[in-house]
């Protein structure tokens, strides 16, 4: 295994930490009007990823930073050829970062009920766009052999990205809620439970079937179908966990089928990074789109270090701000109003 | 337009725009740290008071600065593609390492901070903001890290086989020269924004308790602060002189045409003067250029520490360039924005620094001040080191081109890169214009809310700390002591 190899791994799992940590994070925020329901309901929701929604999302700047670094071929074609979803992806990471940081600093329900609103948009639009983004690069777009996306915005909403979409958001939305089961509790748990039940058969269903489709039509491997079956029995464990109220073990479940997913994603596509549909040839491939070895030595040392430690400081922040949250707990709104009084 | 000039565009409105909000957060990071110490550590309720008040204003201005920044790193994938296939084996390094030595702790030990206050000890607490603090620095390290290599690329040479810049040795990258004095002149200039920012709000304050009664209890805090924050523009600002004079000198060795540019210097002179007033025509004619108000020999002393020394000027320039590299470039940067970028600078930072001398002369030996004027100048001087930073990339960053990877005159002949090269290949030149007219806009909006924010939260000065009730039997039901 070369080095190069070892980073397509560790792309992988810089990946697998994202939609993991900001799976939930998502899936929280597309159940503000569905689980939150009231003014309070909701402010419960967003504290309880208050603490670790800003950590969770750097596992996507690695990832970026990550494949720049390691792929330059492969950072530099994906991210000028996705142009216009990335733009949508990053301006609602934008917003989202701001709403949620901004809601309660105004005492004014009609200023928290905007920036609610925004958190649930741009919390619902990642969801559906990963997965579209995902679905096209396993599935191959057309690549010149200048290694230059040509497919156009259109291009990329096919029938199987579209699916993606669909998986991607069904996961996130099953995996808010089984979050949501563990971390709160009152009313908000009540309301939590049902649609964790519920969204975990979906997120069963749509997902399998996608998975299916990828392999069957998209896998350049044999060996992938063990990610899939993976993938599956993670889907279906979370459902069965959540259908008898082990959350603990849905969670670790449904952890698990983003693993397999990622797995398989990653999988299906080795030894490309970035299949060509207009050229086999002119694919982008592990070997074509790497960088040079002085630099994925430095890179997998600095990796092999840090990579650990951040683990275990993020772990360390889930410990601290384990406990479950209830509309008691939320504090009366003191801030301030823009009108002095 | 082309898509090269409004992708040039969108990374000058959003960089620019990313950096008002990073020079604060880097500064009033470390200050809020301080602070916090200072509680801990004396027990004083001034300090507390104090961090709670500059520590929300912080967190007001880090989240946008956090959402701004997502699009600093994806942008060079999205716009610049043909660039980040050619440097990315070396600049992608430096990136990936400010991700996960530095993001990683600011981001997470934020989070603990700001909802840790009842959940940790006080001493794992005051950890937690120093780990968020130091992150931040740490993040300005690497990014500077890869900007300095592409004003003066080391560690590297060009592989003709993959037809791009490779990495040869990081050690090279990351103690690169101009990376050295780079750092520490803008650290500096976030301590002089911070400071301004905390002296700023803490002398409006001063001056508007003080006037309304001069025994008002909370004159001894806001004085501390107001003091607090003028020591650090002091240091900052002769910080900020020191390194930018060590900077300056190297340039003139690195990227002589820069600092040719900056001073308006359109033949090789010797003994050259520091131009203070020019005018010339807004077609980057360099014989056009009429210098109105000069101090002589000083940019040959400001180059070489000689005020009889030689400086090359722009018309010798180009055609060492031309003979060099392209013989049909233009190697000349934008001269208005150049000259005037790098003098605003230097008279912003210096305004700057002039306001926190008058902030200590009236509050010596324990005086309060109540002069109205000086509350107006706290409040007017908040704005100039920010402008100050801002002209400073302008300078910098224009000054480079036109080239996004400038030619090391001492390092491998083949690692450079003109900027319309760099240019993405599959982003049409609307798609360009469609995300720099949204990313505008939703900055502009963005914006608006923080200014709002920033302002109404300054306004409403130190907040009173209640003690809250210890019921220790039940901290499990205790509502949080902070909540989005």
């Amino acid at each position: 295994m070369n080095l190069a190899d070892v980073w397509f791994v560790l792309i992988a799992v810089l990946w697998t930490g994202y939609l993991v940590l900001e799976g939930f994070d998502f899936g929280v925020g597309m159940l503000m009007p569905i689980v939150g329901k009231t003014s309070k309901g909701k402010r419960v929701l967003i504290n309880t990823i208050g603490p670790v929604w800003d950590g969770n999302e750097v596992w996507l700047i690695t990832a970026g930073g990550a494949t720049f670094a390691a792929f330059p071929e492969w950072y530099a074609t994906l991210f000028s050829g996705f142009y216009l979803p990335l733009l949508v992806i990053l301006l609602a990471l934008i917003v989202r970062a701001v709403a949620i940081e901004y809601r309660s600093k105004i005492n004014d329900e009609n200023w928290r009920d905007r920036w609610n609103l925004a958190i649930v948009i741009s919390s619902w639009v990642p969801s559906i766009l990963w997965g579209v983004a995902f679905a096209n690069i396993v599935r191959g777009v057309p690549i010149d052999e200048t290694a230059t996306y040509t497919g156009g915005f259109f291009n990329l909403f096919n029938p199987f990205a579209l699916l993606g979409g669909l998986a991607t958001l069904a996961i996130f939305f099953s995996h808010g809620a089984i979050f949501l089961s563990l971390k709160t509790s009152g009313t908000v748990l009540d309301r939590a439970k049902p649609v964790a039940r519920n969204a975990s058969i979906a997120a069963v269903v749509i997902g399998a079937l996608w998975a299916l489709w990828l392999q069957l039509a998209y896998s350049e491997n044999a060996w992938t179908w063990g990610a899939l079956l993976i993938a599956a029995g993670g889907l279906l464990g979370a459902a069965w966990f959540s259908r008898v109220d082990r959350f603990g073990l849905a969670f670790t479940f449904n952890a698990a089928a983003i693993v397999g997913v990622v797995v398989l994603i990653f999988g299906s596509l080795y030894p490309d990074v970035m299949p060509s549909t207009t050229d086999a040839a002119f694919s982008l491939t592990v070997d074509n789109a790497r960088s040079s070895q002085t630099t994925l030595v430095v890179m997998t040392w600095v990796a092999a270090i840090m990579t650990p430690v951040v683990l275990a400081y993020q772990a360390w922040t889930y410990w601290v701000f384990r406990r479950r949250l209830s509309e008691d707990h939320m504090p009366e709104h003191n801030e301030l109003t823009f009108r002095k009084n | 337009m082309e898509a090269l000039e409004l992708a040039r565009w969108q990374f000058g409105i959003t960089t620019v725009y990313h950096f008002i909000l990073v020079p604060l957060t880097i500064g009033l990071s470390i200050l809020v740290a301080i602070m916090q110490t200072a509680w801990v550590r004396t027990g004083k309720q001034k300090w507390l008071r104090l961090t709670k008040f500059f520590g929300k204003l912080l967190l007001i201005n880090f989240a946008l600065g956090v959402a701004t920044g997502i699009v600093q790193e994806f942008q060079f994938g999205m716009n610049w593609s043909e660039y980040s296939r050619y440097v990315g084996d070396v600049f992608g390094a430096p990136l990936a390492m400010e991700a996960l030595v530095a993001f990683f702790l600011e981001s997470t030990f934020l989070g603990v901070w700001i909802f840790g206050w009842d959940r940790l000890s006080k001493k794992v607490h005051l950890a937690s903001v120093w780990l968020f603090a130091v992150g931040t620095n740490i993040s300005a390290y690497f990014i500077l890290a890869a900007n300095s290599w592409m004003q003066h690329p080391v560690g590297a040479e060009f592989n003709p086989e993959t037809g791009r810049a490779e990495m040869t040795d990081i050690w090279a990258v990351l103690t690169n020269s101009t990376a050295l004095v780079a750092f520490p002149h803008v650290i500096a200039a976030a301590f002089l924004v911070a400071g301004s920012f905390v002296a700023g709000v803490a002398g409006f304050w001063l001056v508007k308790k003080t006037r309304a009664n001069h025994g008002d209890t909370d004159l001894p805090m806001y004085r501390t602060a107001l003091r607090f924050g003028a020591v650090t523009m002091i240091v900052a600002g002769l910080a900020v002189v020191y390194t930018g004079d060590l900077q300056a000198k190297l340039m003139f060795e690195q990227q002589p045409i820069k600092m040719a540019a900056a001073e308006g210097l359109v033949d090789t002179e010797t003994g050259a003067p520091f131009s203070l007033f020019a005018v010339g025509d807004l077609n980057n004619d360099p014989a056009s250029v009429r210098h109105l108000l000069a101090v002589p020999g000083l940019t040959s002393y400001l180059a070489r520490g000689d005020f009889g020394a030689e400086v090359k000027g722009l018309n010798q320039l180009q055609e060492e360039y031309a003979a060099k590299y392209d013989p049909d470039a233009q190697y000349r940067p934008n001269l208005a924005v150049t000259y005037w970028s790098f003098r605003l600078m230097i008279g912003l930072a210096v305004f700057s620094a002039a306001t926190a001398l008058a902030a200590l002369w009236l509050t010596r030996r324990g005086a309060y001040t109540d002069k109205k004027w000086f509350s107006r100048l706290a409040v007017w001087s908040i704005p100039a080191p920010f402008l100050a930073s801002s002209f400073g990339w302008i300078f910098t960053e224009m000054g480079r081109q036109p080239f996004v990877v400038a030619p090391n005159p001492t390092g491998s002949d083949m690692v450079y890169m003109l900027t319309q090269y760099g240019v993405s290949k599959a982003a049409s030149p609307w798609e360009v214009g469609i995300s720099m007219a949204v990313f505008t806009l939703i900055y502009a909006i963005l914006g608006v809310f923080w200014y709002r924010l920033i302002v109404r939260y300054a306004q409403e000065g130190a907040p009173v700390i209640e003690q809250p009730a210890l019921d220790d039997d039940d901290a499990a039901d205790r509502p949080l002591s902070f909540a989005y």
